[in-house]
């Protein structure tokens, strides 16, 4: 029920290692996250990692907050959620704006490239308008080959010019949610 | 419409401050904020005049970057309402050196004094335990608010939650720098982070 067609189980994507490797390399600590099967093989190596802690919330917004007391007291961190999970956020994404932090945020897409829920459309369809009238710039990784260099430019950018930006990652990516066989 | 007892938020926060030597104190949106500007501004002060529901875990953040350092988050029964699930959040977390006062007068002071949640049926205390932070307290004393103040610097025994009840008088505000940029920065800087 929760299979992905394009990434089953006994076949790890290498992009969600990829994804870990960089996140080390910028010296990312503080992982808060809302859990999405599009993230679950980071989140597992997030949480098995001697130098990040993975932080489970109850909603995305409690992310943002947490981002900006790490940054305040020298760590940086990095935000995993869902595409619904962007609505939840929004006034607090004032939040880099008033602080000038380094907010960066690895959201994975439902609502899109063969959606079968129609509940997650809505909030899907706006996720990147959301973002950028909220002043987060929207980087988007559609293809595994280009998730690599569109997340360190992401992160380069957030973490060295307080650039708040956002990384999409497309349903096409982490493979449509198949609900029924 | 006054309680019998209720303590003066201005003498509560003063009291909680007074002996806060490396502290790192965030402070709620609202009235909490002009009551730690009112014990003296201090570079680690982050003061919040917006994002309500957010100082819970800007002080988990902290607290987490922090370990060896008493982080204390000074907020209003409105704030920590709207974030309540943080509650859940610093349970699981269990960061030693976290501590949440809630300074609780039972409304919504900023807004024309509207009746909040706490005022007869939310109990913060029992929200705080049931989510896993066992030494949550009810002051309604001075002395409990001395002895909170102390179990602050310990840094291996929290988290820890009080929920002071405190008269809900609108007090005259003490204004706060509202420059994120220069908040932020300063208390990195005392922490010895360099800007940007």
């Amino acid at each position: 029920m929760h299979a992905r067609a394009d990434a089953p189980n006994d076949q790890a994507a290498a992009w969600p290692d990829e994804i870990f490797a960089l996140l080390q390399r910028f010296d990312v600590r503080q992982v808060p996250y809302v859990p999405d099967a599009g993230h679950s093989q980071l989140i597992e190596r997030v949480l098995a990692s001697a130098s990040m802690r993975g932080i489970p919330l109850t909603t995305e917004e409690e992310g943002v907050a947490l981002l900006v007391g790490a940054w305040a007291g020298g760590q940086r961190g990095v935000l995993l959620m869902q595409s619904s999970g962007v609505g939840n956020c929004i006034n607090m994404l004032s939040l880099t704006q008033i602080f000038r932090f380094p907010f960066l945020t690895l959201v994975t897409m439902r609502g899109e490239w063969g959606e079968f829920n129609p509940w997650q459309v809505p909030m899907g369809s706006s996720t990147q308008g959301a973002f950028e009238l909220c002043g987060v710039r929207v980087l988007r990784a559609t293809h595994p080959g280009e998730v690599r260099e569109v997340v360190e430019a992401a992160a380069g950018q957030a973490y060295n010019a307080c650039t708040p930006t956002a990384v999409v990652l497309s349903q096409r990516l982490i493979g449509t949610k198949v609900f029924t066989k | 419409m006054s309680k019998a007892n209720l303590l003066d938020r201005r003498r509560v926060v003063s009291m909680l401050l007074a002996d806060r030597d490396e502290a790192l104190v965030v402070g709620g949106l609202g009235a909490s904020t002009y009551d730690i500007a009112a014990a003296g501004d201090h570079a680690r002060n982050l003061y919040l005049w917006g994002a309500m529901g957010g100082a819970v875990m800007i002080g988990l953040g902290l607290a987490l970057a922090q370990p060896k350092l008493p982080v204390a988050v000074i907020t209003g029964d409105g704030e920590i309402l709207m974030g309540m699930g943080s509650l859940a959040t610093v349970g699981l977390q269990k960061p030693a050196n976290l501590s949440i006062v809630v300074l609780d007068n039972e409304c919504y002071g900023e807004t024309g004094g509207q009746m909040s949640h706490t005022a007869s049926s939310a109990d913060l205390v029992g929200v705080a335990r049931a989510c896993g932070i066992p030494d949550a307290r009810a002051i309604a004393t001075m002395d409990g608010v001395e002895a909170f103040a102390k179990a602050m610097q310990d840094v291996s025994a929290g988290p820890r939650f009080a929920s002071v009840k405190i008269d809900s008088a609108n007090l005259d505000r003490v204004l706060s720098s509202r420059d994120g940029v220069f908040i932020l920065n300063r208390l990195r800087g005392s922490l010895g982070h360099q800007p940007l």
